[in-house]
């Protein structure tokens, strides 16, 4: 090393810099997880919310009434078919397989679009009989969480299009593979709030 | 010397760990039983008790959420050297902090503040 | 006057000739014509100098952390003045309304004035100046090249910006919330607030708050993944440190922010019952959610000031901090626990005995780590050879101030004292206290203290006293007869009172006020005069106070690139270590240096979000249709941009660097 070598009074003459360019690590993975941490705490309000005005129902309709959890069962099913193919993309973008990770994605994003369509088929009958947001504390708070989930998917859906015209047109290049790993971690993460909004929401909110 | 390895070796850090096929099978059976089961409880009215079988949803819930944790998002003590769980276990308390106290704090409002659901109080006023 | 209203509605939603107050309200006209006339002339003088170019590519564009901290400040500061402007008219109005005497403003008007004051110091001065100082010296303190996401820290920036304009336009444009600065429900309810002003503050914390938490996100990534090699975690400079804190607190609280106010938008724009009087909702909900994020922001706020004054002990007093680890814990400590206090804020709405005795005890337990850092502070300066430079005065007023305000803090934790106080001027007195004598003192030490770093010449030390001598005597006189009044039973947010025996205490408060207006006019003069004498006061060394960490290692102003070398770290207090071995600064060898590109994406996305947010407030339905597929499809379009960075030339850093070279051989010479 050059410098340092005449005043220091050390045995060993200590390195102050590095004389080749230094590369940190690419922090997008973490910075994404930080970002989905902080949407957590945006669920977890909203949550809180519901626990609190859940069972304020103004003399109107109540879980009970309204929920049909065969259907919530078939749109959990939605979720966690799109969420093992999501897995298979990611093992054939780790291949390296252009065609495969695109046939994949394909079908997650289809199943996304099922799922957000049976949200929507939902409201809309909800919406029919007269349970709109508006009746009472409990369908605002309910309404507020279950599209705020579903406005999640919703963008991701577009978000994954997106990064499938990216993949056809630049091939599976570093920058690629990192934003099928960031949408990974967003589909898991909905996956995951899902399973608090039908136990908590539906399951418990059916129970009484 | 140290400080040179450091340089070299971080370029194949992305830090993520990758699932395979069979840990994705088995995540995804699990999920499905984890779901399953708490449907079937509420659907079928199988247990008696109100309590216990919010109880099993809640729990399988939680078993569920780690088990998405573990084989759908990889999480490990490992990635991005710890910080994720880091992140992760500072979420959650503070998740738990914001829900139970909300929670905690509304009940008792509601408790003190509406005189008519207790009577107690009224007593005490009159 | 038109032919079809329908038409005109379509287009212009509620906006009419009739939400422009200046036409009926004198002050605002005036106002409206000195910034009409202010805005010219600066871009007269812009295009005169044929300066936009410059502006374009050289800032807006800029994602260089250092330029972005730079223009975050001067954000800061001039709303400080819009925002002190709001209180000094409140200490007019409130020094002369009494029994028969009206003031000179209307209770409507008066209003505004407190909620905008409130709003903008804490969302529009107090942020920015964090944020742009933990942008500017972050990633100089931890030896890179410039932070995590450059991109992001453009955008985070810009709709910070387009945040406080549209909180700006608010004040020709239509009215202001009328609701305090957190607007509680019901009052901020479309039953009671059917104007646009809590539409307005609602969608200026909005935008704002993408950007707040966007560079959350950002910096805490920055000092996870970028530090220097051999810079562990308990080898970080402790602003580094607290600036850490400050970005997990951010993303862990903003969101709750985001989340409510949603709530409260979902409330007046879809007609939901969370927080109504009816049918249901809670309003008291609320004020819990609201103050989950709001007291975590009061430690986001503190704790970088807290930093400042760590770097400023240890430096003007020539030696190590005292109790470096004792400081982090305490940081740490303080982040998690400013969670579990949020119900001190409203003790009175009635949870209850172990409700309030639980968080009036997690409250007090607080000013512990708070405490022992007053107290690492003072054995810092304990038989050190303090120089008494502007940065230190601050410092040591702050001290003395914030132990004050720490201590009224704690009565207030006190559940039953806190039913006597609560929504009195004593708890006014309290939170100016603690945020003035806090992070105001904070700040203004920091920018003194790193403006020779920013801009390679030192503040007019003259001035710079002033500006400390004033404020701080100010402060005493604008605040402590608030004590008073609070402590007799005087309420906030008054715009008249029948008692003429309170009238003089009201009238010192106003004249503290002014004494504050001459301090923030001499902070200006001291950046004036320093600007005119730069020559004399200019610094080569890049170390003008004998500074102990690495930002005072690279030349000021630091090239862009920060550092020609990644610097290596061995101790705590790099440089002063680095100084000490008797390190030589590296003449030759350069290389070519990686660096991100510029780019207008976030200053256009930034100001297509502000178009969404004025068309959201007013109803322009179409507009905000059109706005917002123009922000989906700008942010999947810049997605598309692969190039996004470049490499400075070897022979332009041994350019640079030679120049320093001679410079620093001049001197020693």
């Amino acid at each position: 090393m050059t410098m340092a070598n005449n005043t220091a009074s050390q045995t060993e003459a200590p390195v102050f810099y590095l004389k080749e360019e230094h590369h940190p690590e690419t922090g997008t993975m973490l910075g994404f997880w930080i970002y989905l941490m902080s949407d957590c705490l945006i669920f977890a309000i909203l949550f809180a919310t519901h626990g609190v005005l859940g069972r304020n129902y103004a003399a109107g309709p109540s879980p009970a009434d309204l929920f049909d959890l065969k259907l919530v069962a078939i749109n959990t099913s939605m979720l966690l078919f799109s969420s093992i193919t999501y897995g298979f993309a990611m093992l054939q973008m780790e291949k390296g397989k252009i065609a495969g990770t695109q046939l994949w994605l394909a079908i997650t994003g289809l199943f996304g679009i099922a799922f957000v369509g049976l949200e929507l088929y939902e409201f809309h009958h909800l919406w029919h009989i007269g349970a709109t947001p508006m009746r009472s504390g409990f369908l605002s708070a309910f309404y507020t969480l279950v599209a705020t989930h579903g406005l999640h998917v919703t963008f991701g859906i577009i978000w994954l299009v997106t990064l499938m015209v990216q993949v056809s047109k630049r091939g599976l290049i570093p920058e690629n593979k990192r934003r099928l790993m960031c949408l990974s971690m967003f589909w898991h993460f909905l996956d995951v709030v899902w399973i608090g909004v039908f136990s908590v929401v539906y399951l418990l909110g059916v129970l009484g | 010397m140290s400080a040179h390895s450091h340089a070299h070796d971080d370029h194949h850090g992305d830090g993520a760990s990758h699932g395979t096929f069979k840990s994705y099978l088995i995540g995804f059976i699990l999920s499905v039983i984890l779901t399953a089961i708490p449907f079937w409880l509420v659907m079928d009215s199988v247990l008696d008790s109100k309590v216990a079988t919010a109880l099993w949803i809640m729990g399988l819930g939680v078993v569920q959420i780690v088990v998405h944790m573990v084989y759908f998002l990889h999480m490990n003590t490992k990635s991005e050297g710890g910080w994720n769980m880091l992140a992760l276990i500072f979420t959650i308390v503070i998740v738990a902090i914001a829900i139970a106290g909300s929670l905690w704090v509304m009940y008792h409002l509601n408790t003190n503040m509406m005189p008519q659901m207790d009577h107690e109080m009224i007593k005490s006023f009159g | 006057m038109f032919s079809n209203p329908d038409l005109l509605h379509f287009i212009f939603g509620r906006l009419s000739i009739d939400s422009i107050p200046m036409f009926h309200e004198p002050i605002v006209a005036v106002t409206f014509a000195a910034v009409v006339l202010g805005g010219l002339v600066v871009m007269g003088a812009l295009t005169y100098f044929r300066l936009w170019g410059y502006l374009w590519n050289e800032w807006v564009t800029s994602i260089d952390h250092k330029k972005i901290g730079i223009m975050y400040i001067i954000l800061a500061i001039v709303m400080l003045l819009r925002g002190f402007a709001d209180a000094l008219m409140m200490r007019a109005q409130q020094a002369v309304a009494f029994g028969d005497v009206a003031g000179y403003l209307p209770p409507d008007h008066y209003d505004q004035i407190f909620t905008a004051h409130g709003v903008i110091m804490i969302f529009f001065v107090a942020m920015p100046l964090v944020t742009g100082l933990m942008n500017f010296v972050v990633p100089l303190q931890i030896g890179a090249r410039d932070v995590a996401f450059p991109f992001l820290n453009n955008f985070s920036f810009w709709m910070t910006t387009c945040g406080a304009v549209l909180i700006m336009v608010s004040l020709f444009v239509g009215e202001f919330a009328k609701t305090g600065w957190l607007a509680y429900p019901p009052l901020s309810d479309i039953v009671y607030s059917p104007g646009v002003g809590v539409d307005y503050y609602i969608w200026a914390l909005q935008i704002a708050g993408v950007g707040t938490l966007l560079s959350g996100v950002n910096l805490i990534v920055t000092i996870v993944k970028m530090r220097a090699p051999g810079m562990s975690m308990m080898k970080m400079p402790v602003f580094t440190w607290t600036s850490l804190c400050t970005n997990i607190l951010i993303v862990a609280a903003f969101p709750v922010l985001t989340a409510v106010l949603v709530l409260l938008g979902l409330d007046r724009y879809a007609g939901t019952n969370f927080f109504t009087n009816d049918l249901g909702g809670n309003a008291m909900m609320y004020i819990n959610l609201i103050w989950i994020w709001g007291h975590p922001e009061v430690y986001i706020l503190i704790l970088p000031a807290f930093g400042v004054f760590s770097e400023v002990v240890s430096t003007f007093c020539r030696k190590r901090l005292f109790g470096y680890n004792s400081m982090v814990y305490a940081t740490v400590v303080i982040t998690i626990l400013s969670y579990i206090v949020w119900l001190h804020h409203f003790f009175t709405m009635g949870s209850g005995a172990s409700v309030n005795a639980f968080f009036g005890i997690t409250t007090m337990i607080i000013s512990i780590p708070t405490g022992a850092k007053v107290f690492n502070w003072l054995f810092t300066m304990y038989k050190g050879r303090i120089s008494f430079d502007v940065p230190m005065l601050w410092t040591i007023g702050f001290m003395l101030t914030f132990v004050i305000g720490g201590m009224t803090g704690v009565m207030l934790a006190v559940p039953p004292a806190d039913f006597v106080l609560h929504n009195s001027l004593f708890l006014i007195a309290h939170f100016h206290n603690v945020i003035i004598g806090g992070v105001v003192f904070g700040m203004f030490a920091g920018i003194v203290y790193w403006f020779p770093k920013a801009f390679g010449f030192k503040l007019d030390e003259f001035w710079g006293k002033m500006s400390f001598w004033l404020w701080t005597i100010g402060f005493y006189f604008a605040f402590m007869p608030l004590y008073v009044l609070g402590l007799m039973g005087v309420t906030r947010r008054m715009s008249h009172f029948d008692d003429p025996s309170l009238q003089i205490w009201f009238v010192i408060a106003a004249f503290g006020a002014v004494l504050i207006a001459g301090g923030i006019g001499s902070f200006i003069m001291s950046i004036v005069v320093a600007v005119i004498k730069r020559d004399k006061l200019r610094d080569e060394t890049g170390d003008p106070w004998g500074g102990r960490t690495l930002e005072w290692s690279t030349s000021s102003p630091p090239p862009a690139y920060n550092f020609a070398f990644t610097p290596v770290i061995h101790e705590l207090d790099a440089w002063a270590d680095m100084k000490k071995r008797g390190y030589v600064r590296p003449t030759s060898g350069f290389i070519d240096i990686h660096m991100p590109k510029n780019t207008g994406a976030g200053f256009i996305l930034a100001a297509i979000s502000l178009v969404l947010g004025f068309a959201l407030v007013w109803h322009i339905w179409w507009l905000v249709a059109v706005s917002f597929i123009l922000l989906v499809g700008g942010a999947i379009a810049h997605t598309f941009n692969y190039d996004r960075d470049y490499h400075i030339p070897a022979s332009e850093v041994v350019a640079t660097e030679d120049e320093r070279t001679a410079l620093l051989a001049k001197q020693q010479a």
